[in-house]
């Protein structure tokens, strides 16, 4: 099998053996609602690596969405041991894993999650304010992010001043704001048409190429054969895992 | 400095959402503030009142009056009488050194003032010259107290009481001219200041006549004193000072300077320290019901601020997601409910604070009773720091609880919140 987990969590180097970057081994997610327990993940073991291009695929249902927020760091693991860039993530404390969202991810939501009462480049700037960046580096990236995804006119419009795939392109430039390794996107283009859509798996690729590791969620089948390795989740665990046809 | 303009940002669009209840909330801090500083400048009025009250009486003197001994004493049985005659003041000052000042006093309770046609029965009390500042008897301008010349040349002279020279002589200045006292032609040295008496014996100062001490023994024919006010060097002193005048008197009327019965002692240092003491109780009292009305302001603030962090789940969940330390959603959580009870609280004391003037300024014109041992509503210093204290304390609190709550749910599920 591609990229077991196991090989990944042999010591504790900062880099696994194969160079995996994210390696899950045994992981299990129960959500206690309190009447009823859910296992949405069932030992899950998972590897990627550096520079790596994954889709996540798999019925309505199977655990994709958790498995994303176990990766980028959103929720904790019932069970097993999730290794990020070769550092045990469970037992980190709450601020430890706030630094490491804010440094090493960078999200992409299906919904978007801009914040309404902020402007593209105050939404943009966010995650700078959390890292600390002076003003004028903050104002630099900002404009030059907001540049990149073709949005250099829009920095002052609000989010409901923007359209769908404006509001995505904000959201990219949100995520890319602290340089981080890893991109993490569930469904990113479910709520854009497909021109929209295209348009932020273009900007996808050239992250790809630029050496950004990329993982997303996706039901689109043209979407997933233009990454690299499609992952398949059904019931909470990884049924297949093979390079993109 | 950024951030803090961006956490007003996210402040004013949550307010935009939430007006009516922020409101609400501002206005029941504000009630709050009005209330604790009404209750608590009316406190510190009445205080005020007492105090300057009490002082009528006299600053931290003592008052003795002539007793009968309880127990036998060389030789002597009990039961006799013990009365102190005007020399015994200068025994005292001579042999206690502990006593700053002392005045003997003598009382006629029914002498007739006759000015023109006009003729009144009253007290007329005869004192040594220090009696004017060991019993706040300061003369207005225009005037003066009895003094050693009058006392030495038993000099006929009278003090009068402010209300008496009123209702002998009228609205004008009675001072130079001849008051009949007893049928013996007296002139008027002096009015009494109008002063605020709260402790008295003999009637109030201000319905009084009074005349050098050694013209009174004279005049009545009188050998002993009716009573003696002296006052301790310090109030710390003022049990020595007691004790040793005991032993002084004992000594000469041969009594138990133990005896608590020779003498009456009214040690108005002791009322004063009591007076005190009741006071901090009262305004502990009115601070406490202060504090509770406030405090249930400040409930307002923490559901609000639950209202807000519950309505802003998702927008926290975002701000989690791109890295947000703890620090930084509490504290702006904890800021806007600063911001909240400091507004209610800016409008509160600005009500309090025109409530209490508006209130003294009526009571400058209103005259009363009631009002005036009521006193005037003072807002003090102390008052201020305790309610932005409180206020402080109250926002911190009310922020600090759903702030906490925020941070404790795992970020995936806060953006999944709808
Ligand atoms: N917070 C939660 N509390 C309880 N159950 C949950 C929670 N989140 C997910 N689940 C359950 O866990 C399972 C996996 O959900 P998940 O959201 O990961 O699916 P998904 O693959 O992303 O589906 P979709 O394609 O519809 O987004 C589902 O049965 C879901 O009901
Ligand atoms: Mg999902």
């Amino acid at each position: 099998m591609f990229g077991n987990g196991k090989n990944g969590s042999n010591g504790g180097e900062r880099r696994d053996g194969d160079g995996a970057i994210i390696a899950l081994a045994g992981v299990r997610k129960v959500y206690d609602t309190g009447a009823v327990k859910v296992e949405a993940l069932r030992k899950v073991d998972l590897s990627i690596k550096r520079n790596e291009f994954v889709a996540i695929v798999g019925p309505s249902g199977s655990g994709k969405s958790t498995l994303m927020n176990i990766l980028g760091c959103l929720d904790t693991a019932t069970e097993g041991s999730y290794r990020l860039r070769g550092e045990e993530v469970s037992g980190m404390s709450i601020d430890r894993l706030a630094d490491i969202r804010n440094r090493r991810i960078g999200f992409v939501f299906q919904n978007f999650n801009l914040l309404p009462q902020l402007t593209a480049f105050e939404n943009v700037e966010m995650p700078l304010l959390f890292k600390g960046a002076p003003a004028k580096e903050r104002r630099e990236r900002v404009e030059s992010l907001l540049g990149q995804v073709g949005l250099a006119d829009r920095m002052q419009h609000r989010p409901v001043e923007l359209s769908g795939g404006q509001m995505q392109r904000v959201a990219i430039a949100r995520a890319l704001a602290c340089e981080p390794d890893i991109i993490l996107a569930d469904e990113p283009t479910g709520n854009l048409d497909s021109a929209a859509g295209g348009d932020i798996i273009g900007k996808f690729e050239e992250l790809w190429a630029k050496g950004h590791t990329l993982v997303l969620i996706t039901h689109d089948g043209a979407i997933a054969r233009r990454t690299r390795r499609v992952v398949r989740v059904q019931d909470g665990t990884v049924v297949d895992d093979a390079p993109a046809a | 400095m950024r951030a803090l303009a961006l956490i007003v940002r996210l402040f004013r669009g949550a307010a935009k959402i939430q007006r009516k209840r922020m409101i609400l909330t501002v206005t029941a801090i504000a009630w709050g503030t009005v209330a604790i500083i009404l209750l608590l400048s009316f406190g510190e009025g009445l205080k005020r009142s007492l105090q300057t009250g009490s002082r009528g009486l006299g600053e931290n003197i003592v008052i003795i009056w002539m007793g009968e001994t309880e127990k036998a004493y060389a030789g002597l049985p009990a039961g006799r009488p013990i009365r102190l005659v005007p020399d015994d003041v200068d025994l005292v000052l001579a042999g206690v050194p502990e006593i700053a000042s002392a005045a003997g006093e003598m009382h006629n309770w029914n002498v007739q003032l006759v000015n023109g046609r006009t003729a009144l029965n009253k007290r007329v009390v005869g004192v040594h010259p220090a009696y004017e500042e060991l019993r706040t008897s300061y003369p207005r301008s225009g005037g003066r107290y009895i003094d050693e010349l009058d006392q030495k040349l038993k000099r006929r002279v009278v003090f009068l009481g402010d209300q008496l020279a009123k209702d002998l002589f009228g609205a004008g200045d009675p001072v130079g001219k001849t008051l009949l006292v007893a049928d013996t032609p007296f002139t008027v040295i002096g009015v009494l200041q109008k002063k605020k008496q709260m402790g008295m014996y003999g009637g109030p100062d201000a319905d009084r006549a009074t005349i050098p001490l050694s013209t009174f023994e004279a005049m009545f024919g009188r050998r002993y004193l009716s009573n003696l006010v002296y006052q301790p060097t310090r109030n710390a002193l003022a049990p020595v000072a007691k004790r040793h005048l005991m032993e002084v008197l004992g000594a000469k009327y041969r009594f138990d300077p133990a005896d608590t019965r020779a003498l009456q002692f009214w040690d108005t240092i002791e009322d004063a320290k009591r007076l005190d003491a009741i006071m901090i109780g009262l305004q502990a009292f009115l601070g406490v019901i202060g504090a509770l009305t406030l405090i249930i302001g400040g409930v307002g603030v923490a559901n609000i601020m639950f209202a807000t962090v519950t309505h802003r789940t998702r927008e926290i969940g975002v701000q989690m997601a791109l890295g947000a330390r703890r620090v930084y959603i509490t504290g702006s959580i904890v800021l806007e409910s600063l911001a909240l009870t400091f507004a209610g609280g800016v409008i509160g004391i600005g009500v309090g604070v025109t409530i209490v003037q508006v209130l003294a300024a009526v009571q400058a014109h209103v005259k009363s009773e009631a009002m005036e041992v009521l006193g005037t509503p003072t807002i003090s210093i102390p008052i201020a720091v305790a309610t932005v204290t409180l206020l402080g304390l109250i926002g911190l609190l009310a922020g600090y609880f759903p702030a906490r709550r925020a941070v404790t749910v795992q970020p995936a599920e806060a953006l999944r919140f709808e």
